[in-house]
């Protein structure tokens, strides 16, 4: 049997006097590429908090290799939306691989053989050698999330969070940005739990599916989890999930806010 | 007649101190002011300066160390502004309202004084006696302190500064280094009034690393550079200041200025 990555146990998480979630338990194996959907204000960024620790749990454990987590942890690669930092600092491709692979440590600046190799090795994967000197002030949305994806991957992490990696992407983009990602990740065999509102960009990688609303959730395959019948006993509103040609809509998925989708893209 | 070169080489032994705390505080300005720049917090810069002169017009006033004062000024303010305006939009207001507050009670202060009117302006608008011996050592170690602080947690600092949300997911404790960011500052904007003056502080901690990010981009290339700016802007003041009868921080401010301006326009032809 294969150790987990990450054990969540009988979790609970509850913000302003609102349950996010209950009585969660998902256990995450090496390689496997997990989506989290649901609507707005579901928790599914707040899931991935509670994995950084940056959110205290109201009930429950979360084990990252066995061991309870912190805040933030070496083993994991985080890859956030597509945004540029708030900073008149010049950032240039290659500075964020850098500091993906040795921004933690403390000390100036110090590259070794063994870094610089890593580097070479992941500028490479990300084609990103005609982009590194680039600002990324200056890059496109789908360039800087390449950048984004290498330095999630560059230390070798044992598992990676993307939060809503895709938005703002266009469709190519998304396809691309994905597929480098699941491509990279499973290099060193790291699990994936990869936040997203639209699953159709990473339908062909994805494991298995955790789907967050009103307070519930169902975890399992694609197939098993978004059909009409468990999104509408989830929902407990009538929910229609179209497949048409390998894309999947769902119909009827109001938010528990009021945002007043009346169909969104799942 | 502005300057006068005539007896230069009898003057400059007299300014060796000086020189020495100003090569101190441009080291400690060009690289604390890049990550001032890192982090977009100029003004803050400006608030926690005058709060450092209030602190020490107060000791001034009540016949205590000086420095001592304007350290305590300094970290007080530091730490308010780094605790209460964590968000870059509430620092600004947070900011905004300990500034007035500070020159004013340090104003007050001043009026209360009964000692020399040189020691008074010195503290906003920069010194023009040379430097004792007690404060270059004062400086000296806050000078030490700060280096090896920032030498220590360049990187994480780096990376939290500017990439927080990736730098906190990989264990980087973001809070612990911006409030340490805060208390180096402190520490860099007490020691630099002691020279350039409380209104002058950002020629020394801002201006340096804004030219320096106007003309590079590697992370290493521009703590260098800022640091050789602050470096001509001071050493150049204090020589230029020496053979004329103005006080050293026109000139320190006016270099600085001069470099920025350049930097500016060097950016500008290259992406034209």
């Amino acid at each position: 049997m294969v150790t987990p990555v990450l054990s969540i146990t009988d979790a609970k998480l509850q913000l302003d006097g609102r349950v996010l979630w209950e009585h969660l338990n998902l256990e995450v194996k090496p390689n496997e590429f997990i989506a989290i959907l649901g609507a707005n204000g579901s928790g599914k960024s707040s899931l991935l908090r509670a994995i950084l620790g940056q959110l205290p749990l109201s009930a429950g454990s979360i084990e990252l290799n066995s061991k309870k987590i912190r805040r933030g942890s070496r083993r994991i690669g985080y890859v956030p939306q597509s945004r540029q930092p708030e900073t008149t600092m010049p950032i240039r491709g290659k500075d964020l691989l850098w500091l993906g692979l040795n921004g933690h440590r403390f000390g100036f600046w110090a590259q070794n053989k063994t870094a610089k190799a890593q580097f070479d090795h992941i500028i490479e994967a990300i084609d990103g050698l005609e982009l590194q000197n680039h600002l990324i002030s200056e890059m496109s949305g789908g360039e800087l999330q390449r950048f984004r994806v290498g330095q999630a991957v560059i230390s070798e992490p044992d598992l990676i969070l993307a939060d809503e990696p895709l938005n703002a992407l266009d469709y190519s983009q998304q396809a691309a940005v994905a597929e480098l990602l699941n491509r990279e990740s499973k290099e060193h065999h790291a699990a994936v739990l990869f936040v997203t509102h639209d699953v159709n960009p990473i339908l062909d990688m994805v494991d298995r599916v955790l789907y967050l609303a009103n307070g519930k959730f169902r975890i399992g395959t694609p197939s098993e989890v978004l059909t009409s019948e468990t999104l509408s006993e989830l929902y407990g509103t009538p929910i229609d999930v179209v497949r048409n040609q390998g894309r999947i809509l769902v119909l009827g998925a109001h938010d528990s806010h009021d945002h007043h989708h009346d169909e969104e893209w799942s | 007649m502005i300057f006068d070169f005539s007896n230069y080489d009898q003057l400059l032994p007299l300014v060796t101190n000086s020189l020495i705390v100003g090569a101190m505080l441009a080291l400690v300005g060009g690289l604390v002011g890049v990550f001032v720049i890192n982090r977009d917090m100029s003004f803050a810069v400006h608030g926690i300066s005058e709060l450092s002169f209030a602190g020490a017009s107060i000791t001034l006033l009540l016949g205590g160390n000086v420095v001592f004062g304007s350290v305590i000024g300094s970290l007080v303010a530091a730490i308010v502004i780094g605790i209460m305006g964590a968000k870059a939009k509430e620092r600004n207001s947070i900011t905004a309202v300990l500034m007035p507050f500070g020159l004013g009670l340090g104003i007050l202060a001043l009026s209360l004084y009964q000692g020399r009117a040189s020691n008074k302006f010195g503290l906003l608008t920069g010194q023009i006696v040379a430097v004792d011996d007690p404060q270059l050592i004062a400086v000296g170690v806050i000078a030490a302190i700060v280096l090896t602080t920032l030498l220590a947690v360049w990187r994480p600092l780096t990376f939290a500064s500017i990439d927080s949300e990736v730098a906190a997911a990989r264990g980087v404790p973001t809070r612990v280094l911006s409030v340490l960011f805060m208390v180096i500052l402190g520490l860099a904007v007490a020691a630099s009034i002691q020279v350039v003056g409380a209104l002058l502080v950002l020629s020394l901690l801002v201006t340096p690393a804004a030219a320096a990010v106007r003309v590079s981009r590697s992370p290493f290339v521009i703590p260098v550079l800022s640091v050789s700016f602050a470096m001509i802007s001071v050493i150049g003041g204090i020589l230029l200041a020496l053979g004329s009868s103005l006080p050293i921080s026109p000139y320190v401010t006016s270099i600085s200025f001069v470099i920025y301006l350049a930097a500016r326009t060097i950016a500008w032809v290259k992406n034209r």
